[in-house]
């Protein structure tokens, strides 16, 4: 029996369209979750002030988040300077300007570096570990146990998270530059023979007070991102495609860390634009 | 006691970011905490290109204040330069102001000259002698198309 003419011509019409369905269907689901996310911080931000802030809570954090990154935070910073001031002088040298080196360490390191490479330094030992406990705690179902319980899992488990977030970036941003600028002193004055007075008088001439709240601004926006990013991957595990259980855990830490690190990145640069 | 540990490595942490904090923008970013500790004179050039807020004063090589604001006079648009100095430097009212260029291609700073007068010139008062900047390409210029006399 032959088929209807009508049914026909809708296949080839669905068959025709196949490729559009499949670019509105990741649109929406991108968009769904971009929207997700929007509100996932939103909520969480409120709930750091709403009830009151649960202090104990949030020292925690900052103590995981803050204290504990302190180290490697100080060590790349220190090896990023030298590295600054190495580089810095084998360019300098050529135009005879190797007292401008203060100068190209501690604005690219105050304007750019302290800021991301903080950020992407505690996105690795901080945020994954954010994504991968929350992740554990949903698939366990402590999350719905604390809702049963009349706990709010968004103010006990992602508030303070959010909040220790906001607080050590910026701290450890500013760690990070004035280690920096020692390293950049290390290599350039004790290595290679700078003056360290020029080194020194010189930073003091050109850093102005912008270059230094730009880059505060950039970790303080790089701390809800980050924070928000790994704790919406983490608490949503749950909800993800193409992976139950131990392994939607292992998806969701890979997809945090991954997302933190390219959203920092495209921040940063819509954030120099905008700052300059 | 174990908390109390948490709580206290916290606070040095927390204390460590503030002092760094503090470094960068009150030593390095020139924040002034505590009003300064400078008075205030103006000085009106012709022509201040390529001077910068915060640039130094100096004086016989020594520095003894900073440029504090650049805005023009709308009545004969000329440059009015706020000069911020140490309170303990003292200028005459006929002190001279002008701009200089730090090396070839250097930052511009603004050198004072004494004077030879007996009145001291008042904070908030108005250095009238100045010279403008030396425009280094505008030289050249005049050189390669025969301005020079």
């Amino acid at each position: 029996m032959p088929r209807p003419k009508a049914t026909m011509t809708q296949t080839a019409l669905s068959l025709l369209l196949s490729p559009a369905t499949a670019v509105g269907r990741v649109t929406l689901r991108f968009v769904a979750e971009l929207g997700g996310l929007f509100l996932f911080t939103l909520q969480g931000l409120w709930r750091i002030f709403v009830p009151a802030p649960s202090w104990p809570k949030i020292v925690q954090q900052v103590y995981f988040i803050g204290v504990k990154s302190i180290f490697v935070i100080a060590l790349i910073g220190l090896f990023t300077g030298m590295v600054l001031g190495l580089q810095g002088y084998y360019t300098l040298v050529k135009f005879g300007s190797e007292g401008l080196l203060g100068a190209a360490v501690a604005l690219s390191i105050i304007r750019e570096l302290g800021p991301v490479l903080t950020a992407i330094m505690i996105t690795g030992r901080a945020g994954s570990s954010m994504a991968a406990e929350l992740g554990i705690m949903r698939i366990s179902e402590q999350i719905d146990a604390l809702s049963t319980m009349d706990i709010n899992p968004m103010r006990f488990l992602v508030a303070p998270r959010l909040a220790a977030s906001l607080i050590c970036f910026p701290l450890l941003t500013a760690i990070f530059d004035v280690v920096g600028i020692l390293g950049g002193y290390l290599s350039g004055c004790v290595l290679l023979g700078i003056n360290p007075g020029v080194y020194f008088d010189r930073i003091d001439a050109t850093v102005e007070l912008a270059d230094v709240t730009g880059g505060f601004i950039k970790s303080v926006v790089f701390a809800l991102l980050v924070a928000a990013i790994c704790c919406y991957e983490g608490y949503f595990t749950h909800a993800r495609q193409g992976g139950f259980g131990a392994k939607g855990v292992s998806l969701a830490t890979t997809s945090a860390v991954v997302l933190s690190c390219v959203v920092i990145l495209v921040a940063d640069y819509v954030l120099t634009s905008f700052l300059l | 006691m174990k908390k109390y540990a948490m709580e206290t490595s916290v606070g040095v942490f927390v204390l460590a970011g503030l002092l760094c904090v503090a470094y960068l923008t009150v030593k390095l970013g020139k924040l002034e905490v505590v009003g300064g500790d400078g008075y205030q004179v103006t000085a009106k050039f012709k022509d201040v290109t390529g001077l910068k807020n915060g640039a130094y004063v100096e004086m016989a090589g020594v520095r003894i204040g900073r440029v504090s604001g650049i805005r023009l006079d709308p009545k004969d648009h000329a440059a009015l330069v706020g000069l911020t100095l140490d309170k303990d430097v003292r200028l005459t009212d006929d002190a001279i102001a002008s701009i200089k260029t730090s090396g070839l291609i250097g930052d511009k700073f603004v050198k004072i000259s004494p004077g030879g007068s007996d009145d001291a010139l008042a904070p908030g008062g108005m250095i009238v002698e100045t010279e403008s900047s030396v425009d280094l390409g505008d030289l050249i210029g005049k050189y390669v198309f025969g301005g020079v006399k």
